[in-house]
């Protein structure tokens, strides 16, 4: 089962973002646990510097961005 | 070099081209249209309103869309990470000037200033040279700079430009001498930070389609303030102004400077949003130096970013942070009101 957490202190696209995640997570038809992290200690934990940010078992994966279904999909696999 | 990227190029040049014969024609075309179809008669204000619509709109749009790519394309050479890694251990002076610079190129959005700023004073970027980074990014800005050019002409918007980095060295400078590493929230310095994310080596197709997403969102966020702002514009152009302005914002009244400032360092717009406001307030006769005052202090400035940094600066340091750029800003105001 993937982990896939969601870094961001409660911006319109942290909550873009997770709408995406959970999207192609139901699309992929996989197991995954999609988690929200809002403390900024939490976050700086990853080492990034701009939100949101996306986390697949605990590898950074993209910074910045929100990332659109397709390519969270791509991410996924 | 690939056939892909040739072909790429060539098709870059070919648009550019296209580009230009139809940023070159709108002028002659906007006569045409409004006194050969429409059958306006020169010095009419509604003619002259009109025209200047038809060619401002266009113009505007397409500058606006050649410079948001270009930045685009010039930012996905400048990731945060990168920055960082160009200022952390610079001594203050010239860190504070590149600080600056780069604050123009660094993609960053205003919700990301915590983590960013964590980020950076984590890794050894000196304290002020942060700063000027945080007021550089938002102060100096493609669109303001992109309609101030567009509207304005290429002095005002150079004196935008060097002014703004203007303030976001002088600033991070002054907070740099005044050693205020203290008033930085205490956990801020303890915080752990990890690696991030792993570089991703870019490709040319991938800058061009981060152009190109730069253009859908920002073009695409801001095109209406833009119709708006030359609205009014086409407005004043067409009827005479009245100067109702002039008594208060003009150059005659010393307090008009600091009175704009106060009124916009609480307000939050983006650039966009400011412009058409900026336009109005000129139209009737303020003073060009107060107006650009106002227009930085609402930008650079703003309540909101003061609820999310105070997450981890001190209040003493805040307020500082807040102070020392408003005073920038009101020089600038009064300077260009001295010259201009």
């Amino acid at each position: 089962m993937k982990k896939i957490q969601v870094l961001g202190t409660g911006c319109s696209k942290c909550k873009l973002l997770t709408a995406n995640v959970e999207a192609a997570v139901k699309a992929l038809g996989i197991e995954a646990v999609v988690e929200k992290v809002e403390k900024i200690q939490e976050i700086m934990k990853f080492g990034v510097m701009t939100t949101p940010a996306l986390v697949v078992d605990g590898q950074v994966k993209s910074a910045g961005k929100v990332v659109s279904p397709d390519d969270i999909k791509n991410l996924l696999v | 070099m690939t056939k892909r990227l040739l072909l790429l190029i060539a098709r870059g040049i070919g648009l550019l081209l296209v580009w230009g014969l139809v940023y070159w024609n709108l002028e002659p075309f906007s006569v045409w249209l409004t006194y050969g179809v429409l059958g306006l008669s020169h010095g009419e204000h509604l003619a002259a309103a009109l025209q200047f619509f038809v060619f401002e709109t266009p113009k505007v749009l397409m500058l606006l869309t050649l410079v948001v790519f270009g930045v685009g394309i010039v930012r996905s050479f400048f990731t945060p990470e990168r920055t960082r890694r160009i200022l952390s251990g610079r001594s203050e002076t010239a860190g504070n000037v590149l600080a600056a610079l780069l604050g123009i190129v660094t993609p960053f959005c205003s919700c990301s200033a915590v983590p960013l700023f964590i980020g950076f004073v984590t890794t050894g970027v000196p304290l002020g040279v942060t700063f000027s980074f945080l007021v550089s990014s938002p102060m100096v800005n493609e669109v303001a700079l992109v309609l101030l050019f567009g509207l304005f002409g290429w002095k005002v918007a150079a004196i935008y430009l060097s002014t703004g980095l203007g303030i976001a060295f002088a600033s991070g400078w002054v907070i740099g001498r005044l050693r205020m590493e203290k008033h930085v929230e205490d956990w801020v310095y303890q915080t752990q930070t990890g690696d991030g994310v792993p570089e991703a080596e870019s490709d040319w197709p991938a800058r061009i389609r981060l152009g190109l997403d730069a253009v859908k969102d920002i073009v695409g966020r801001v095109w209406f303030y833009v119709l708006i702002g030359i609205g009014v514009g086409a407005g004043i152009h067409g009827y005479v102004p009245e100067n109702f302005m002039a008594s208060i914002m003009g150059k005659s009244a010393w307090w008009s400077v600091p009175l704009a400032v106060l009124i916009g360092v609480p307000m939050y717009s983006n650039a966009a949003g400011i412009i058409p406001i900026v336009q109005a307030l000129l139209g009737k006769g303020a003073a060009l130096g107060t107006v650009l005052a106002f227009m930085m202090a609402v930008i650079a400035l703003s309540l909101p970013e003061a609820i999310i940094l105070r997450k981890v600066l001190k209040p003493r340091l805040l307020v500082v942070f807040f102070g020392v750029v408003a005073i920038g800003i009101m020089a600038v105001g009064y300077l260009f009101n001295a010259i201009m």
